[in-house]
């Protein structure tokens, strides 16, 4: 199956048509979410929490014995919630770092996750299979009410924010202001840390554990380099989520063998080094760009100053100079002559050139003020 | 216990030790998540090293996955150092798009290669025993154990040989680059180690059990003590502890070695975050409801001092006027009265003469804005505390 295939498949086939939804309804909650993770500096939370939400799924599983994901979703969702606030009474109560606590938790929970698994191994009428895929993921598995759920969700994540809009952009520029002027900054934390794991529970069984993480860092790191504004931002880690999950999973199901989770997350990562680079504000190309044209303006600079330091011995500042005695002058090229005869600081006339009256002026002022070539 | 037992608990303790000593580091520098990353990342190193070597144990694919290690906390570095993001957002970026490639490289070959995801996950400890070393045809012992501890001996030489370099590296960068160590070096050499160790330890144990034997130990060990050697040693002690009951509960439940271990480890945890004696969660609840009653204490005896007329120092009054509720009054009432620091008379408190001394001095500290020793003063004047 071809890719153009898929796309025309997407809007008749039942099962494409509930993946792709569920996927991109994950990717547009993750990036909404993820967006205030990756401002709050708690990106690696959302790692933690999804293998800490491992116990809970299992424990679930042994309690009622369904295999009925609604059911898993709330295993997951408690643990995922106990793992996160012992996290923050660790960070809190103790001296150990965020960064001790979140692994402690991530690995003592997926490690007492993996002892109740052998359990459920062990069972009679076990069917490990539908707790494995909360490992490693498996978008197959999304049925139409899981993408009704995730629609429920991005619902809910929609109206919180809308209502909390104001509260939420002020705790996370300036959290003390905030607690000053009477807002309930804990109540606050505990409603988008709930948010934060909600997402992370629905998405665990399209992505699975280990790469949810990535799922709610990579849209809003993306985001990120494109704006200031944390509504754009939101919006567009909105728009990079759904199309890492529409196309990792157009990628996934047109060739053989390829699961969907690490293919999402890697396209996630494809627009995370893309906006890196290409982005014009902070992008590395752009950046370098601006390094090059700076060092190039520096060179004008110190090739139009020596001009003047030769010009002011004459009387008459636009006497011709031949180029040969900017010689022993090391800055000096074709092309900067010609970008200073562009800008009229000089005229070039064959092998000589003269200071125009603009150009002294420009080299008198030249370390004075804070002017330069372009204005 | 047959010698497979005997091997196994062998094995799981040196585990334990090569992995709490990188990670004591990594606690101390902050960086504990990056063992997570590592464990994760080193998976499209071990793929590519096992196509090429098809043997899970050999030394070149335990070099190659180290050095998929270090090229992850090298790509975080870089990263990190564009300032486009945070260095946990880095980190968070990176490791789910290696380990994504390695899924894919994986599944791409399914059909030539014996290995899958799970296992290097998850880890088996109880096959270890199998996978003998043949040196000239005679058994050395399981392949793993000779693995891991050559990477403990490795360990241990290099921390003893740098010990100095690391510790003054560790809590004081610009000390050690002005005394002419390289921080860098350090960091590196640390980063390497600890893939290294990663790598050595994943095939016995599992990836995440090495990052709870690389972080649980040196924190419960953080919470007990500050004294970087006695630091190691009793992590190491905790690592082994949890490793021997964990084998030994595996066995008595017959469940998986490498979750027992790690759940030994967390109610470990869980008691030293309990109870550990200075920082742990009942003590510092203790202590902070103790500052708070005696915070309290000094804002009333500074109230009694300041009043001189009697209608202000009426038991009734005071309930009012201080706006305490009434267990609280009672206890902070209490409290003065039994460090001799008050007298009821008549519904009327007044201060004892070490009640005034007491204030006086208090309220000079606070002047001079040495609260700290506060403290002190509370040892010399308290029988007893809040």
């Amino acid at each position: 199956m071809s890719v153009q295939e898929y796309f025309s498949l997407v809007f008749t086939d039942y099962t494409l048509r509930t993946i792709t939804l569920g996927t991109a309804i994950l990717g547009i909650v993750c990036g909404m979410l993820g967006s205030f993770a990756v401002l709050r500096k708690q990106s690696l939370l959302g790692d933690a929490i999804s293998h800490a939400a491992l116990p809970g799924i299992v424990i679930a599983f042994l309690i009622t014995g369904a295999k009925n994901s609604n059911t898993l979703l709330v295993g997951a969702l408690i643990s995922g919630l106990i793992g996160t606030f012992w996290i923050k009474g660790i960070i809190t109560k103790t001296h150990l770092k965020s960064d001790t606590a979140l692994g402690l938790i991530l690995s003592l929970f997926f490690g007492f996750g993996m002892l109740l698994l052998t359990f459920v191994q062990k069972m009679p009428n076990a069917q490990q299979a539908g707790l494995d895929k909360y490992l490693f993921g498996q978008a197959a598995t999304l049925v139409e009410s899981d993408v009704w759920l995730m629609g429920g969700v991005m619902l809910i994540a929609l109206v919180v924010l809308v209502v909390f809009w104001k509260e939420f952009k002020l705790q996370h520029f300036d959290a003390d202001y905030t607690k000053s002027l009477g807002f309930n900054t804990r109540f606050l934390d505990v409603v988008m840390t709930a948010l934060i794991v909600l997402s992370i529970v629905i998405g665990l069984q399209t992505v699975g554990v280990v790469l949810m993480s990535a799922m709610l860092l990579a849209p809003a790191a993306a985001a990120r380099q494109w704006t200031n504004n944390l509504a754009v931002m939101i919006f567009l880690a909105a728009v990079f989520g759904a199309f890492s999950g529409i196309f990792g999973t157009a990628i996934s199901a047109t060739s053989n063998n390829l699961s969907t989770g690490p293919v999402i997350v890697l396209i996630a990562a494809f627009f995370v080094v893309i906006s890196f680079i290409f982005s014009p504000g902070r992008g590395l190309l752009f950046k370098q760009i601006r390094h090059w044209k700076n060092r190039n303006d520096l060179q004008l600079h110190k090739t139009l100053y020596f001009m003047y330091e030769i010009a002011k011995t004459h009387q008459d500042i636009s006497h011709p100079h031949a180029v040969k005695i900017l010689n022993n002058f090391q800055g000096y090229t074709k092309n900067s002559l010609k970008s200073l005869a562009d800008r009229e600081y000089i005229t070039v006339d064959g092998a000589m050139w003269s200071l125009t009256p603009k150009g002294y002026e420009k080299a008198i002022n030249l370390y004075n003020q804070q002017d330069n070539l372009n204005d | 216990m047959t010698s497979a037992q005997i091997e196994i608990q062998l094995i799981a303790c040196i585990v334990a030790i090569a992995c709490a000593i990188p990670g004591t580091f990594l606690v101390l520098r902050k960086m504990a998540m990056i063992s997570d990353a590592i464990s994760h990342s080193i998976l499209p190193g071990i793929v590519i090293g096992f196509f090429l070597t098809e043997d899970l144990n050999s030394p070149w694919l335990i070099l190659l996955a180290a050095l998929s290690g270090i090229i992850t906390v090298v790509m975080v570095e870089y990263i990190q150092k564009t300032g486009l993001v945070k260095e946990d957002t880095a980190i968070g970026l990176v490791f789910p798009a290696l380990f994504s490639i390695g899924v894919i490289l994986i599944a791409k070959n399914a059909g030539d290669v014996h290995l899958d995801v799970d296992a290097v996950l998850l880890g088996e400890l109880a096959f270890a025993p199998f996978d003998r070393l043949l040196i000239g045809g005679t058994d050395v012992g399981p392949k793993s154990l000779w693995v891991i501890g050559t990477i403990l001996l490795l360990t241990l030489g290099l921390l003893i040989a740098f010990f100095k370099e690391l510790k003054i590296s560790t809590f004081d960068k610009q000390l050690a680059a002005t005394l002419g160590f390289s921080p860098v070096l350090m960091h590196y050499g640390l980063m390497s180690i600890a893939s290294v160790t990663t790598v050595g330890a994943f095939d016995a144990v599992g990836a995440i059990l090495v990052v709870a034997l690389m972080i649980a130990p040196p924190a419960m060990a953080y919470l007990l003590i500050k004294d970087l050697k006695k630091m190691l040693v009793l992590a190491c002690i905790f690592g082994v502890i949890a490793a021997l009951a964990g084998y030994w509960m595996a066995h008595w439940l017959d469940a998986s070695i490498a979750g027992s271990i790690t759940t030994v480890l967390g109610m470990l945890f869980l008691a030293v975050y309990l109870f550990a004696p200075n920082s742990g969660l009942i003590s510092v609840l203790h202590r902070q409801k103790r500052q708070k009653i005696e915070v309290h204490l000094l804002t009333f005896l500074l109230h009694l001092q300041n009043h001189r007329e009697k209608s202000e120092r009426h038991i009734n009054h005071l309930n009012e006027h201080i706006n305490w509720h009434k267990v609280r009054a009672t206890s902070v009432v209490n409290l003065a009265l039994k460090n001799n620091m008050i007298t009821i008379d008549d519904h009327i408190i007044s201060l004892t003469e070490k009640g005034k001394i007491f204030t006086t001095e208090a309220i000079n500290y606070i002047i001079t804005n040495k609260s700290a020793a506060i403290e002190d003063m509370k040892e010399r004047f308290f029988l007893f505390r809040g």
